[in-house]
Order: structure tokens, then C-alpha cells, then sequence
């Protein structure tokens, strides 16, 4: 076996639990954003274009 | 144990430890009661102008000018974390606390301000994106960067970015820029030294101490409440100007001389006083500046959404 395999892994950072809880707060926070973003954009193609979204060469 | 400290050799805030920044820290990043008076301004801005645009046009230009009000907030706050620190009213915000590191707020605010102003090219108006592009870096290069360390003039100069907003909300409608919403302009960058002023007679020393020469701690009390009554008289007959144009009726007409009254006579009670009388007065004054403003704008919305007929001397 080579020497870098009795090496005990480093544990890095550790988060602790509300470290968690708070990264995974900020992570909706961003997913709901650019979810809404998504529906933002679709909304406004269809108000802007109306039914000549679909009024395109085939 | 705190999250994060202040660098003895450089000044700067360095985090010790993996961020506890919860989503209401970013949200007071973004300076939510500030943003709400953008956002209605410019709501007003909007209704009033000619050209009403569909109503969803109309939502993502409001969300834009927030989000771009939040952006310049944060970009504020990102550079003012070391004066920030060292005032009360302050101290608690979410970098000199600890929770966002000065370049998380300059990332978080570069990345809204980008994306507010693009979005808000793109889909609603290249004009109002121009007018908000401007408005986010004249608050925060102009008054940030610049004026408010260095001027006694800095809020008279840097109101004009928050004077923009009901602009921005014009151009968005009507793609161009009226005499009406210079008017509306006037009127926020006029009202702008009696709020301010009326609050930094209540924190001389706060500004003293983190060495930001606003005008009573360079000029002195009695000079402020001088200047804050001349704005005022300015400011009082300004309002009345949206009646004598045309585009506001006597419903506005009579909110706008009642209102410019209490205005005056806070501004004229102010004078003289000194001590706790002075910082009651000026509590005063700063607490119905926002509800003055916030009534002006509002009777001018009702009457133009609830069909009320306009005045104007023409």
C-alpha cells in the first residue's frame, strides 16, 4: 500500500447544524428567485409576442 | 463566539468561520423600508404618466426599480461597513455585524444592479434602464463614494437619486421624460434636506464621532434648522405645482397646502431650540416629512386611478 493511503483524511470544514440549516435557507432563497425569474420571462414573452410567438417560419 | 472579525493589519472584516448569513440579512441588505418608498414613487411615476403600459410590463418595471433600489442599498452598505460600525443606528447592519462579509455584499449588490438594469432594458424600456443604471451609480460612486465623506452638501446633492424613482416609473410608461415627472423629481429632491437634516439634529454626535461632516455637525445646529426651514419653503409651494400644471386635482391640492403647512410650521417650531426640545421638534418634523411625502404621492395616485377630475389653471 503507498503512504498516502495510512494518511487519515482531513475533515475540512464541518458545518455545524444551524450553519446547515441557514445554507439551506439561502439556497430556496435563490431557487424560488430564479424560478420566479423563469416565469417572469415566460410571461412577459407571451404579453409582448402574444399569439405571434407562434408565428414563426417552419 | 462571533463569525467573523475585524482585521487589525488591514482594516478589513475577514470571516472566521462558514457563513451564518440567514435570507433576512440579504433582504436588509437591500434596505427594504428605503426600497418600499422607491417602489411606490415610482408606482406613481407610472400611473401617471401617458401610455399605460399592460399590467405585467407595468409589475416587472416595479420589480426592476426595486431590485435596482436594493442593489445601490447594498452597494451602500458594502462600502460604508467601517463608518457603519461605528453608529448605533447602524452598528446592526448585516456587514459591521458580521453576517456578510464586505465582498458578498459588493458581489450580491454588482449582480442585482446588473441584472435589475438589463432585465429592465430588455423587457420594459432602454430609457428607464438608462435612468436606473444612472440613479444606482450616482447614489453609489456620487453620494456614496464621494459626497457623503467629504461634503456638508451630500444629502442635497445625492437626493437626487432618490428623486429618480418616479421618474424611472414615467419612462418605463411612456418611454420618454416629461415636464410632469421633473416636477415629481423636484418635489423628492426638495423634500429630501428637511427629512434628512431633521434626523442628523437628533445624531449629531453619532455623525461626529464616524467623521461624516453632515451640515449640523460642520455648520452647526442653528444653521441646520435655518436651512432646513429654507428647503421647506422651497419645498411647500413645489407641491403645489402637479395642481397648477394639471395633473393633480383639488383633492391634491388640499393634502398638498395642508401637509405644506404642517410642513412649515415644524420647520419654524424647530428654530431656536436647543436640548431635548430640539430633538423632540426635530423627531417631529422627520416623522411627518414621511407621512407628508407619502400622502402627496398617494393622493396624486387616488385621483388618477379613481378617475377623480384634475385641477390645473389652464
Amino acid at each position: 500500500m503507498s503512504v498516502m493511503d495510512d494518511r487519515t483524511p482531513e475533515p475540512g470544514i464541518v458545518l455545524t447544524e444551524e450553519q446547515k440549516r441557514r445554507r439551506r435557507a439561502r439556497s430556496i432563497a435563490i431557487a424560488l428567485t430564479l424560478g420566479a425569474l423563469v416565469v417572469l420571462f415566460y410571461v412577459v414573452t407571451i404579453v409582448k409576442l402574444g399569439p405571434g410567438v407562434l408565428n414563426r417560419p417552419l | 463566539m462571533s463569525l467573523s472579525q475585524s482585521n487589525e493589519v488591514t482594516g478589513s472584516f475577514v470571516r472566521v468561520e462558514p457563513s451564518l448569513a440567514s435570507v433576512g440579512d440579504y433582504v436588509a441588505l437591500m434596505k427594504p423600508r428605503v426600497m418600499s418608498l422607491v417602489v411606490f414613487t415610482a408606482l406613481v411615476g407610472l400611473v401617471l404618466a401617458p401610455g399605460q403600459p399592460h399590467p405585467v410590463i407595468a409589475f416587472t418595471a416595479l420589480l426592476c426599480i426595486a431590485v435596482g433600489a436594493g442593489a445601490a442599498g447594498a452597494l451602500n452598505m458594502w462600502f460604508d461597513a467601517d463608518i457603519d460600525a461605528l453608529m448605533p443606528r447602524t452598528a446592526r447592519r448585516p456587514v459591521p455585524r458580521g453576517r456578510i462579509l464586505p465582498g458578498e455584499a459588493l458581489a450580491f449588490g454588482l449582480t442585482l444592479a446588473g441584472g435589475s438594469t438589463v432585465v429592465l432594458g430588455l423587457l420594459v424600456s432602454v430609457l428607464a434602464a438608462g435612468l436606473l443604471a444612472f440613479t444606482i451609480f450616482f447614489y453609489v460612486v456620487i453620494y456614496t463614494m464621494w459626497l457623503k465623506r467629504s461634503t456638508p452638501q451630500n444629502i442635497v446633492i445625492g437626493g437626487a437619486a432618490g428623486a429618480f424613482p418616479p421618474m424611472i416609473g414615467w419612462a418605463a410608461a411612456s418611454g420618454g421624460i416629461g415636464v410632469e415627472s421633473i416636477l415629481l423629481f423636484l418635489i423628492i429632491f426638495f423634500w429630501t434636506p428637511p427629512h434628512f437634516w431633521a434626523l442628523s439634529l437628533c445624531r449629531v454626535d453619532e455623525y461626529a464621532r464616524a467623521g461624516i461632516p453632515m451640515l449640523p455637525v460642520v455648520a452647526g445646529r442653528e444653521e441646520t434648522q435655518r436651512q432646513i426651514l429654507l428647503y421647506t419653503l422651497v419645498l411647500a409651494p413645489l407641491a403645489l405645482s402637479p395642481w397648477l400644471m394639471g395633473f393633480a386635482g383639488t383633492a391634491y391640492a388640499t393634502v398638498a397646502i395642508a401637509g405644506g403647512g404642517v410642513m412649515l410650521l415644524l420647520a419654524r417650531r424647530l428654530r431656536g431650540q436647543r436640548g431635548d426640545a430640539e430633538e423632540q421638534a426635530a423627531k417631529r418634523l422627520f416623522a411627518f416629512s414621511v407621512l407628508y411625502l407619502f400622502v402627496l404621492f398617494a393622493a396624486m395616485l387616488v385621483e388618477r386611478t379613481g378617475g377623480m377630475p384634475l385641477g390645473g389653471l389652464g
